[in-house]
């Protein structure tokens, strides 16, 4: 029975050979193969480049998405003790949503990572092949004909054919994933720009900010009323103001996120 | 004996592994077969790790052919399996 090793074996030959298509003069071939090498050295090292956007890309959404949660659990506790249980629960299920949203972030990014890394290993080691191959050539070339060079030199360029395609291969994963990371990505970013998600997040104007700011804003007079009122009544002096505000408030909070789960 | 384990480089193992690989590589190839991702996972975690653990890196600058190549970790079932239906004409 055939396994997974002899498979791959082939599939991996055949594609190693495409990578090896040579030119028709055996004199031209050995520089021919060092310049596809070097080709392909580059198209690794920007390999490794666009990963590492796309990383940032995710870093930095993160961190939006981080600010935004914030935001929302601050609008939820000023909701509650404003007495509005349903903008607090509103803001709180978002915030949920967005949690979500940044776990997915954070596995994507450990993958990036990863697969920078491995990048990075790969192009070590194309990198020393390289060479090697460079050295090699130049050895043969100058004490062979180019036909008999070409011969002696075949160990090495199959071997080097076979890393390139490796790396090819690998190369070709990471923009996949890169890709699909993108995708992703901007679809977040469309959700959070048209409000989906956060227009609880924008600076000002959304419809939950405002609405907090008139009841925090409503609470703020019923509070200067109040301490009127006492200072009218009793003549006392008056001391710290924002004592009995923040007093009332927390004692509601607990109960209503246990309610939203 | 040199086997490349994609993405990760080559590693040289002596004749005498060459038993043991097939064994381990049958079983991968097992699951395959089966569609158990389970024991696809584990068997090819167990020959991956063979290669790795006794196994000796080539070094970055040696230029060789590899005689036997090997996915990387991530591979899922569903390509593996389209390996091999990629070349069938062999049934076992």
């Amino acid at each position: 029975m055939a396994g997974l090793m002899s498979r791959f074996t082939t599939l991996f030959k055949v594609k190693a050979n495409k990578v090896l298509d040579k030119a028709e003069d055996p004199g031209e071939t050995l520089d021919y193969s060092y310049q596809k090498q070097l080709e392909m050295l580059q198209k690794v090292k920007r390999g490794v480049a666009d990963v590492v956007t796309a990383k940032k890309r995710l870093q930095l959404q993160t961190a939006k998405l981080e600010e935004s949660v914030v935001k929302l659990d601050g609008q939820a506790k000023q909701a509650l003790a404003a007495g509005s249980e349903d903008l607090a629960r509103t803001a709180l299920e978002r915030k949920a949503l967005i949690q979500g949203q940044l776990q997915g972030l954070d596995t994507q990014i450990s993958q990036l990572e990863t697969q920078q890394q491995n990048l990075l290993d790969q192009e070590r080691r194309l990198s020393a092949k390289v060479e090697t191959f460079r050295t090699q050539k130049e050895v043969v070339k100058a004490q062979y004909s180019a036909a008999e060079a070409t011969v002696r030199i075949g160990e090495a360029t199959t071997g080097l054919g076979e890393e390139m395609s490796d790396v090819g291969m690998a190369l070709q994963r990471a923009q996949d994933k890169t890709e699909q990371m993108q995708a992703r990505a901007s679809a977040v970013n469309e959700l959070v720009d048209t409000g989906a998600l956060d227009d609880l997040t924008a600076p000002a104007g959304s419809d939950l900010d405002r609405q907090i700011a008139q009841l925090t804003a409503g609470n703020q007079v019923d509070a200067e009323l109040a301490k009127m009122k006492a200072e009218l009544a009793g003549g006392a002096p008056p001391a710290q103001i924002g004592a009995g505000e923040e007093g009332s408030a927390p004692a509601a909070a607990p109960a209503d996120q246990e309610a939203k789960q | 004996m040199i086997v490349r384990i994609l993405e990760q480089g080559q590693f040289r193992l002596g004749e005498d592994q060459h038993g043991r690989l097939n064994e381990l590589d049958n079983a991968v190839a097992a699951a395959v077969a089966a569609s158990d991702e389970g024991a696809f996972r584990s068997s090819l975690k167990a020959l991956l790790d063979f290669v790795r653990d006794k196994g000796e890196r080539v070094a970055d600058a040696e230029l060789v052919t590899s005689d036997h190549v090997l996915p990387h970790d991530e591979i899922t079932l569903a390509e593996a399996r389209e390996a091999f239906a990629g070349e069938g004409a062999i049934p076992g």
